[in-house]
């Protein structure tokens, strides 16, 4: 089959691999529809997340047709399903309390060692993201290995088509996560960091979820249009001073609540984070934090932050005494997206969310590379590349 | 290194109740209990520059503990989440293990059921003649509320001398610890989840078919 392999910083190609096989009875395969790429796929594109090796199918936002159950799965040939980014077990502790991004089943017990070094416990696995989280082939391909498929993919009526509901893999619950962990209250100012799709979705979330009022913060213009369609009031932060801004949007006061949708490679040209930068190329694994260190300092005391950002590794002056003296909650994670599937496909189906608005760019799989490389390099426009495996390659657009 | 060693394993590692007969493993445990003053259970205290390894860890696993043990107590189950374990099959009272060793090799190893107390503990070690000197007891004890069972592995192992011995202790002992964790997570995955994870794409590169194909 073909899929999208990772080569090295940069250097992603659509190659030639072996189709996926059943191995164990509760797997599933799946014939891709739809994948997409995430703001978390370039940080492997940027090669900031260590354990991911030449050849490994990336992809970890996908759906498709059921072509192949093993003997314990539940799904039934010809179903259509999305199937969440964590691979979880359903039968494990935390599982059971719907922590489902920390399964401690479905990272392979040979590759727990690397993520238990670094973050003191082992990783749950993810699809098509680094050994450190498993090491499995993702869906940017034509065919895709689904473990655990009885627990996570869930299945999509017929009316719905691809793009309505691909988005329930990742973004949206980790969108709408990541205003929940931000407890929301009817009063509230909210801010959130990153008008990618992950900020875009934790915004509609937030203003879903009742605040009053929710600022976005970005630099690209195209994207902090899309916020403000939304209903948020924007702030350019290569325009504006941020924390000038938001305590006067607040009253004075300070957000209640701050969202970081940005990660691990925040844009910007504080000091700190210049150092970071250098610090990320010459590979002694500095995250580059500005955004969330901003978020810190605009909070209001006794608030709330919230992480849907991707860190991995370690950061540099971190304001640990913002976050004690004003007493901070905090709360992150990868999204335990099994937890949100059915609520979100309801509310996707009913039109309280819509998922199609930011998605700008359709390619065929074949063209994956060049969807890398715009999304990286072309971000203000290029907001949301989706892929499909089944269509033609058109002339160059 | 391959006379008898008259050991015998009793008790549970949990309520730290060791009752120890053989002279390297109740020298070992001697030692530890001296010099690791820290407090951490007893096989993971801190104590470099051992020779033998004693390996030991607890996980918990959601199942009761009758159901854990029942599986554990028909050894023909182990090779199903032990790694370097080929098969074991019953011999009368007796068990016989066949290691995988390397190069296609496989050595084999008896056993007895030295102690066991239904649902709880079962503590096996090898018998004079044996290749390998083993000894190792897992225990089961209930976890609080609802967290299923705590169950825990020490296993011992006293290679024999020579260039098999060699082979083997560095079959076991290359990480030891990693091995005992290892083979306990298998076993939690097995029960939890009736399946051992893996992030193979195709079956023959799945690690057991990988094993098999360089043993071969
Ligand atoms: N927690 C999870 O489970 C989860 C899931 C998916 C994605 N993510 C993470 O969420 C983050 C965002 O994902 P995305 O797909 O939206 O990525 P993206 O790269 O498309 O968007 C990031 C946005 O942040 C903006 N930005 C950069 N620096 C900034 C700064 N200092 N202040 C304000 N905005 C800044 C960029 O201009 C960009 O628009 C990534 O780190 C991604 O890995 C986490
Ligand atoms: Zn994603
Ligand atoms: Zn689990």
């Amino acid at each position: 089959m073909r899929a999208l392999t990772w080569h090295g910083t940069h250097d992603v190609r659509v190659d030639t691999v072996d189709d996926p096989e059943i191995i164990n009875p509760r797997d599933a395969i799946l014939k891709i529809t739809s994948t997409a790429i995430c703001g978390s796929d370039l940080h492997l594109y940027d090669g900031v997340i260590p354990g991911v090796l030449p050849g490994d199918v990336l992809g970890h936002e996908f759906m498709g047709e059921v072509v192949e159950t093993g003997s314990d799965s539940t799904l039934k040939k010809g179903q259509r399903v999305v199937v969440p980014f964590t691979i979880s077990c359903g039968g494990c502790f935390h599982c059971q309390i719907k922590q489902f991004s920390a399964c401690e089943n479905s990272n392979p017990v040979e590759k727990q060692d690397m993520s238990a070094t670094l973050y003191g416990h082992p990783m749950a696995a993810l699809f098509g993201y680094s050994h450190l989280t498993g090491g499995y082939s993702g869906g940017q391909a034509e065919y895709v290995r689904v473990p655990f498929s009885d627990v996570g993919p869930i299945v999509i009526p017929d009316h719905l088509e691809d793009e309505k509901v691909l988005f329930l893999s990742d973004i949206l619950p980790t969108g709408w996560m990541g205003a929940e962990n931000a407890e929301i209250q009817p009063d509230d100012t909210v801010a959130v960091w990153g008008c990618g799709p992950v900020g875009l979705f934790a915004i509609q979330s937030a203003i879903v979820m009742g605040a009053s009022k929710v600022i976005a913060i970005d630099h690209y213009t195209h994207r902090l249009e899309l916020a403000k369609q939304l209903g948020a009031e924007i702030i350019d932060f290569h325009k504006t001073d941020v924390r000038e801004a938001l305590m006067e949007m607040s009253g004075g006061i300070g957000c209640d609540a701050v969202i970081d949708a940005v990660g691990m490679e925040a844009h910007g040209f504080a000091i700190d984070n210049m150092i970071d930068i250098a610090k990320q190329k010459v590979g002694i694994g500095a995250d580059r934090a500005s955004a969330l260190k901003q978020a810190i300092l605009a909070v209001r005391p006794g608030g709330r932050v919230s992480i849907p950002g991707v860190y991995g590794g370690m950061t540099d002056k971190f304001p640990l005494g913002a976050l004690m003296e004003k007493g901070l909650q905090v709360r992150s994670g990868q999204t335990h997206v099994q937890r949100y599937t059915k609520d979100l496909l309801e509310k996707i189906e009913d039109g309280t969310l819509d998922t199609t608005f930011l998605i700008s760019h359709r390619l065929p799989l074949e063209d994956a590379a060049r969807g890398y490389k715009c999304f990286r390099e072309e971000q203000d426009n290029w907001t949301k590349v989706i892929l499909k495996p089944g269509m033609e390659r058109g002339p160059a657009a | 290194m391959n006379e008898q060693r008259n050991l015998g394993l009793a008790g549970t590692v949990t309520g730290v109740a060791l009752a120890i007969g053989g002279a390297a493993f109740a020298g070992f445990l001697a030692k530890r209990h001296k010099g690791g003053s820290d407090d951490a259970p007893l096989f993971t205290r801190k104590r470099p520059g051992t020779e033998n390894p004693i390996v030991g860890r607890t996980v918990t696993i959601r199942k009761p503990r009758a159901e854990l043990y029942a599986f554990w107590r028909d050894f023909q189950n182990l090779p199903d989440f032990m790694e370097n374990l080929e098969s074991i099959r019953a011999d009368g009272d007796a068990h016989i293990w066949t290691i995988k060793a390397p190069a296609g090799q496989t050595v084999e190893l008896r056993t007895e059921i030295v102690q066991e107390v239904k649902d709880q503990t079962i503590a096996w070690r090898s018998v004079k003649n044996s290749d390998i000197a083993t000894n190792g007891e897992v225990t089961f004890a209930d976890a609080p509320g609802d967290r299923g069972t705590r169950v825990s592995l020490v296993m011992f192992y006293d290679p024999p001398a020579g260039k098999l011995g060699r082979a083997i202790a560095t079959l076991f002992q290359r990480e030891p610890k990693a091995q005992a964790r290892h083979d306990l997570k298998r076993f939690k995955m097995l029960m939890e989840t009736g399946e051992i994870a893996t992030s193979a794409h195709t079956r023959d590169a799945t690690r057991k078919a990988k094993q098999q194909e360089t043993e071969r």
